[in-house]
Parts: C-alpha cells; structure tokens; sequence
C-alpha cells in the first residue's frame, strides 16, 4: 500500500503528480522572496 | 477505491492541487483596483465577492461536511471544480456585460461553495491514508491554500497587465482563471483514492481503530467547543497581525531613526505569509511527534510570550519585532493546519471531515473578531492622540488575553466520553458498494 515498492509506472505517475503541484508553487515561492528581500533593501 | 498497490504519495498532489487552487481566494485584493475603476465600484463594494466567498466557505464547510463523508473526496473534489472554476466563469461573463451583481454571485456564492467543499474534500482521506503522520499528511494540504494566495497574487497581477485592466481586461482574466483552475484541480479528481479499508501494519493506511464519534455526536461534546475556541482565539490573534501587518510595521518605527519603507512594510507582509505556510507544515509534522495537546500549548502559550515581548520591547527592536511576529503567523499557519489531525486523535477517522468542517465556523468568527479588535482599537487610540507603537499596546494585550482563554480551553480538553463512541467499527463490515467492488 505505500509508495516504496511501487512500480515503475506509478512511480512516474507520483513524479509527475508532485511536478504538476510543485512547479506553479516554486513560482510562487520565488516571487514571494524577491518581495520578501525589499524589508532588508527597502 | 484504491487499487491494490496505489502509493499513498499520489494522495498529498491530489489534496494540494485543489488547496493551492482555492487558495487563491486571498489573492483577491489584485483585482479590487481594477473592478473599482472599470465599474466605478466603492471599495466596499469591490471587497464583497470576496467576503461573500468567505462567508459561504464556512456554511458550506459545516453543511455540506456530512455529504462530503457520505459521497467521498471524488464527488467532493470534482464539486469543488465545478463551483469554484464557474463562479470564476460567471464573474467574467459579469465583468464583460458590467454587471456587478453576477461578479457577486458568480465569485462570491458559487466560487465560495467551492472553496468550502474543496477546503474539506481532502482532509478524511489524506488522515486514512496516513494513520501514522497524520499531522504531517493534513499539514501538506493546508500549506496549499496558503500557498494558493502566493501563486495567484504575481499570476493575476500579470494577467491583468497583459489584458488590460477595463472590463473586458478583467472579464478576459476571470475566464482565464476559471478554465485555468479547472485544468489544475482536474488532477486531484483524478488521483484521489480512498485507501481500502483494512487493518495494516507499517506506513500503509490504517482501518478505523479506536474510539469513532460522529458528527451528530461530536458538536454534543465539551471537547468539540474546547477545540472551536482553541482555534478561533487562536486565528484571532494571527489575523490581529496579518489584517494590519503593513500599517502596524509602519507605526511601530515612524518615530525611530529608521522609520519603515512602504515597500520594506510590502517586504515585511511577504515574509509573514511565508511565516504563515512554513508553520503549517513545519508545526503540523512536529505535532506527530510530540503530540496535539503540546503543539497547541506552543501555539497558545509562546504565542501570548512573543506578543508580550512587541508589547513591552516597543519600538526599542525591530528585528525582535520582525522575529515575534514571524514566530506568531508560523503558529496561526500550525494551528490552522493541525486541528484536523487533533479532531481525528479525539472522534476518530469516522467522519473527522464533518467534524472539521463545522469546526471552521471558528474561523469564520475569528475573522470578523481579530480584525475588528485591532482596527476599532487603533482607531480609538489615534483620536485619543496616542501615536507609534502606542496605537497598538492595548490590542496586543488584548491579544494575550484571547490566547489564555484558549490555552485554558486547550487544557480542558480530555478524551471523548464512550457514550459518545459509534457502537461497533465500521470498516469490519462492508459497505453494499465494497462488497459489489469485491465481486
């Protein structure tokens, strides 16, 4: 029942799963610290 | 159901695609501006699809829990789609005919469905799934609605600027947005699996042990309104900083040598959102290994010590302030995302997301309550002629006070009384729908 010995398939389909969450949330990491950095340059 | 072998990893993405959308209802002040100008709105006005989303976001959380349990996190994640991506659809068509009242109901009361459905469609699952990190599983979820504001908030602001800011510009955005989000959440609908319902050892879900309330019974118990004021005193005080951070910063260090920056203030707002998502992981998890009861204690008590520390060190330390503030929006994020796993330690998995969801009329209320303290005694204290830091003390004491109130709540809840316990297990017996999936 856990991911650990899942097939190759599955562990494809938990790659792309946690890409297709993971991508517009490390965009929106990246531009919260570019406006985070403006309290110590601001 | 779940295939034999389908990982419980595939589970979080599936939860997080739904939050990190619905999410984005608080990133709704970028289009404000925009709407006030293209249809000469008062900022009331421009202020009430998202409120309206937030107010139906707790009703629909709390009424439509049970249904949530009954027809599972598919049903529930696929109404979260639907509700929540045409309201985006029915704001456009209401931006593009300028019609202000279909922006209200399109994003307000249908979208708001959707961000109550979609907000508790996961939480049951991701608990069954993860018997053993619970706080952890409900932590990863709950970090995705506030990382949903982080996404939306550059993203929109981009779209706005691309389309133009009329009303056909925003009309173009929301329909963007709606088919957008539709896309994105779509994958949540389709990996989301509820585990099968057998007892296992190791990391694999866990069938339904130990004491099992239902929601019926749960909201008839002492420790179900210990734990609505232990959230709502705890969300009170966040919000008290969060609604007011960019002002607050500004007035704390107006009289010093250096004042604060309109856009050092922007920084500063940034920062405790990021405060805000790391602590709802972050605290969730630890919650697994040192238990809820504890967690809320830090939340509670080391909470009300940082807001003592802003209170009494003044404007004499900025970055004492910087640092009590992120240490107390880490805890408002760890309180949000930790109540489920603690719901689940007291009524069991049973129907933890009914309970949860009638549980979020805490928020609800914590929303009208922290904002108005802090604005209402702000303002009195300026027309009384105080200035500075000053402006704030009396709120931050008051602060205090709401977070004892929810420690002592906190210290009051015990384990559910037996009588309050579903007679037999569930899980030993099928259900008509398991046992047809057997044959």
């Amino acid at each position: 029942m856990s991911s650990d010995d899942s097939p190759p398939a599955r562990r494809a389909l938990i790659t792309f799963a946690w890409v297709w969450v993971g991508a517009p949330l490390a965009y929106g990491l990246y531009e919260l610290v570019r406006k985070a950095t403006q309290l110590f340059t601001g | 159901m779940a295939p034999a072998g389908w990982s419980r990893w595939l589970v979080p993405p599936a939860a997080l695609s739904v939050h990190l959308s619905i999410g984005q209802a608080y990133a709704w002040s970028v289009f404000k501006p925009p709407l006030e100008s293209a249809l000469g709105l008062s900022g009331t006005q421009s202020a009430l699809p998202f409120q309206l989303g937030i107010v139906m976001l707790g009703l629909s959380a709390a009424f439509g829990g049970t249904l949530v349990e009954r027809n599972g996190p598919r049903w529930a994640m696929t109404v979260a789609l639907v509700c929540f991506s045409s309201g985006f659809l029915l704001a456009a068509l209401g931006a593009a005919v300028e019609q202000y009242w279909l922006i209200v109901l399109g994003y307000g009361f249908v979208g708001g469905i959707g961000l109550g459905i979609g907000y508790i469609s996961p939480v049951s699952t991701l608990i069954k799934w993860f018997p053993d990190r619970p706080g952890m599983a409900t932590g990863i979820a709950i970090m995705g609605f506030g990382g949903g504001a982080l996404i939306a908030s550059p993203w929109s602001a981009q779209m706005l600027e691309s389309f133009g800011t009329d009303s056909s510009g925003i009309a173009m955005a929301f329909l963007v947005h709606g088919l957008t989000y539709a896309v994105f959440m779509l994958l949540g609908v389709l990996l989301v699996r509820v585990p099968r319902p057998v007892k296992a050892a190791g990391d694999g879900p866990a069938a339904l042990d130990g004491p099992q309330v239902s929601a019926r019974s749960a909201v008839r118990t002492p420790q179900f309104w210990c734990l609505w004021i232990v959230l709502c005193m705890n969300v009170t005080a966040g919000i008290g900083i969060l609604e007011k951070a960019a002002p607050m910063i500004t007035d704390f260090f107006a009289d010093t040598s250096t004042p604060v920056s309109v856009s050092a203030a922007a920084g500063f707002v940034a920062l405790l959102s990021a405060a805000n998502m790391a602590g709802r992981i972050g605290w969730s998890s630890t919650s697994d290994l040192i238990g809820r009861k504890n967690i809320y204690r830090v939340y509670l008590g080391v909470g009300a010590l940082m807001y003592a520390l802003i209170a009494l060190a003044g404007d004499s330390s900025k970055p004492l302030f910087v640092l009590c503030a992120l240490v107390i929006l880490s805890f408002y994020g760890g309180g949000f995302a930790t109540v489920p796993a603690y719901l689940k330690d007291l009524f069991g998995t049973y129907q933890v997301g009914a309970i949860h969801g009638r549980l979020l009329t805490a928020w609800s209320t914590a929303g009208v309550l922290g904002p108005l303290i802090v604005n209402w005694i702000a303002d009195r204290q300026e027309e009384a002629g105080k200035d500075g830091s000053s402006l704030y003390t009396l709120s931050l004491f008051i602060m205090i006070g709401l977070l004892a109130v929810g420690f002592v709540a906190n210290e009051l809840v015990r384990p559910v009384h037996p009588r309050h316990h579903e007679p037999a297990p569930r899980t030993e017996e099928p259900t008509k729908k398991e046992a047809s999936d057997v044959q």
